[in-house]
């Protein structure tokens, strides 16, 4: 746009006709043109995994009707029929499953209800963990970074570096071994105060008070766990992009301008480097929904994690079906939810 | 008045391979109303310079010498008076076509900032009404505060790093190489709304520059840096006509003139590389790369004296007269 320089005075650029309308900045449009494009390309790539996912498992091996042999009583008529339905045409099964892609009907196998209740009752589970780590990671990571990076070569910046590339490169499930034998088990000086082996302490109504304190107790090992390692890619995502934006001309420009240090940060240097953070940030949501299998395993959490898990190895296909579907959902959701917040703060990204 | 007078200023880096004095003893006054070029090669501590104004430098450089604003030293201020020097007193203008506007936020935002920084009275709209004057001044539709950086052109940048600079009236207004990475075009209507500023307002201007010719046009008085020393001063239109140091005559060489047919195709160059800072020839630091050294020049240090009326050159044999023309 604005190839032309107007001359001298600003009559050429005044003029409606000649400049008004490709130099007019957009307000509002832009935004949300982005969003409604983005919104259609996020579409398209859930169709693409409805029917994915279809194929994913006709591929798998092994028979599908393997367990309701010996472990659920059914009678022969059913399993027959069953029998026919699965040996039908392929396209006639891929017609029947495009009818209904998200299996409303189909029961998981292990625990004989609906998939989609199933998968209802251990999601709050998951939010929990998710919401209380994510948190955690993001506040505090973003703390370490900005400062870290604002105020390199530091001591701050030289320890927190130190720390933070430790637990990037700690695996999150073995963290959480070591935070139950230290603090759930106990060991030498060590008080094992904190539970596990669930999310809430038996026979208790998670609407009472009491509930709530033994949500969150059984609650600070996992999240912490997930915080640790997520924290510590947050930091550094934040510090590196922070110091990137130190020698950037935009910040002489305001600290010439007679800006405090604190107003320079936090004004100019922050929201632009926060961007790749952000990004980062809603991207791993995405995976945290499905990815805390390890976390959630190791510290017997009812959550999607431990439900995936013990999916996979009861061979639950319709419930395996269910959750491949909704991690998928999951991380195309907050892709989508990425690039419009960062296309929010940066006007660059609208175009 | 000198709004703006340096008086022996240096500043050193300190980096880790050892100390690079970039500026050294400078001298160097702006007049309310005047507008002092300063010419010099990549690397001539010409914008360093600048960065002692307002002690835009890295903290870790040292200074010596005295930068009054206004008549008050800068280097003895206070971070609370320094603070309120910056734009106040004095302002930039940066390269435009740099990233020196925020590109995230809109172009409005940004020229209302140093306001309601400087100004206490001051209100969002009252700035903002303030902006809107000052785009109109420079000759840009007022609709832009609502712009981007990224939706305007380079030209069209640079026209709000002038309205940004003047937003808090300064006294004295420092150019950082206005003009450079615009096309010819542009460079002129820029420097002729820099120079009606600097009448209208009578603020004192200093424009640094590498090219010559540009200063040489808009400029009243042009000092000319080279190793981080001013080896000459004087009138520019007198300075242009008759360079005397062998420096400054290698540097016009290096502009054919126009109409002169035998001078644009015999451009004169310079032969080598100017001296890094952190390593300087003795004596002369011109004198590797002069036409008419002898051997006292690598062993005597030369200053500024005066060479004619109001001219001063720093250099053994013009101050003979030896190499005036």
């Amino acid at each position: 746009m604005a190839q032309q320089e107007p001359g001298g005075v600003s009559d050429a650029a005044l003029d409606p006709t000649e400049f008004g309308r490709v130099q007019r900045p957009s307000r509002v449009s832009g935004i949300g043109r982005f969003t409604a494009r983005r919104l259609l390309t996020g579409l398209g790539t859930l169709a693409f995994v409805l029917v994915f996912n279809f194929f994913l498992f006709q591929m798998l091996p092994g028979d599908p009707l393997a367990r309701y042999k010996g472990a659920r009583e059914i009678s022969a008529e059913d399993l027959a029929a069953l029998r026919q339905e699965l040996e039908s045409p392929l396209w006639e099964q891929f017609f029947n499953y495009v009818k209904d892609p998200l299996q409303l009907d189909s029961y998981s196998t292990i625990q004989g209800k609906p998939v989609w209740e199933v998968i209802a009752d251990a999601l709050p589970w998951t939010l929990i963990l998710l919401g209380t780590s994510t948190l955690l990671a993001t506040v505090i990571g973003i703390w370490i970074g900005i400062r870290a990076g604002w105020n390199r070569g530091s001591k701050f910046d030289k320890n927190s570096t130190g720390i933070t590339l430790f637990l990037y490169a700690t695996p999150e499930f073995w963290l959480g071994l070591l935070l139950i034998l230290f603090f759930s088990t106990g060991f030498w000086i060590f008080p094992g105060i904190f539970p596990s082996g669930s999310a809430i302490g038996s026979g208790l109504d998670p609407w009472t008070v009491d509930g709530v304190i033994s949500i969150a107790w059984h609650t600070v090992l996992p999240a912490a766990s997930l915080a640790a390692v997520y924290l510590a890619d947050y930091s550094l995502i934040m510090r590196a992009s922070m110091v990137d934006e130190l020698g950037q001309d935009y910040l002489m420009t305001a600290r010439a301008k007679g800006l405090m240090d604190r107003a320079i940060r936090r004004g100019h240097a922050v929201p632009n480097a926060s961007l790749p953070t952000i990004t980062l940030i809603f991207l791993n949501i995405g995976f945290i929904i499905g990815g805390a299998i390890t976390v959630e395993t190791v510290f017997s959490y009812p959550g999607l994690g431990l439900l995936t898990w013990n999916a996979i190895q009861a061979d639950d296909l319709p419930l395996l079906q269910a959750l491949f579907l909704f991690f998928s959902v999951s991380v195309i959701v907050f892709n989508m939810i990425a690039d419009i917040v960062i296309a929010a703060i940066d006007p660059r990204i609208r175009l | 008045m000198a709004v703006l007078d340096m008086r022996d200023v240096s500043l050193t880096y300190h980096p880790s391979e050892g100390p690079v004095p970039a500026v050294r003893h400078v001298d160097l006054s702006v007049d309310a109303g005047e507008v002092v070029g300063v010419a010099g090669e990549s690397g001539c501590g010409k914008s360093t310079l600048i960065s002692t104004v307002l002690r835009l430098y890295p903290k870790s450089a040292t200074v010596d010498g005295e930068v009054l604003v206004d008549g008050e030293n800068v280097f003895d201020m206070k971070w609370n008076r320094m603070r309120a020097v910056r734009w106040g007193e004095a302002a930039v203008v940066f390269q435009g076509a740099l990233h020196s506007l925020n590109p995230i936020q809109r172009i409005g935002k940004q020229l209302v900032e140093p306001i309601l920084v400087h100004d206490k009275g001051a209100t969002e709209a009252s700035a903002m009404k303030k902006v809107r004057e000052l785009l109109d001044q420079v000759g840009l539709p007022t609709r832009h505060v609502n712009a981007y950086p990224h939706q305007l052109s380079g030209g069209q940048k640079q026209r709000i790093m002038i309205a940004l600079a003047l937003t808090c009236d300064p006294k004295v207004l420092l150019c950082d190489e206005p003009t450079t990475a615009l096309d010819v075009m542009v460079q002129a209507q820029i420097l002729d709304l820099l120079k009606g500023i600097a009448r209208d307002r009578a603020m004192g201007m200093l424009i640094i520059s590498h090219d010559l010719s540009v200063l040489s046009t808009n400029c009243d008085r042009i000092a000319i840096m080279y190793a981080g020393q001013v080896v000459e001063q004087g009138p520019a239109l007198d300075l242009f006509q008759n360079p005397a140091h062998p420096y400054t005559r290698a540097l016009m060489g290096a502009f054919p003139t126009i109409g002169d047919g035998e001078s644009r195709y015999a451009p004169t160059g310079l032969p080598g590389d100017p001296p890094f800072p952190g390593d300087l020839p003795s004596g002369c630091s011109f004198h590797p790369r002069c036409a008419i050294a002898t051997d006292e020049c690598s062993t005597v240090n030369v200053v500024l004296e005066p060479v004619g009326p109001g001219r001063d050159a720093a250099c053994i044999h013009v101050n003979q007269g030896v190499g005036a023309p």
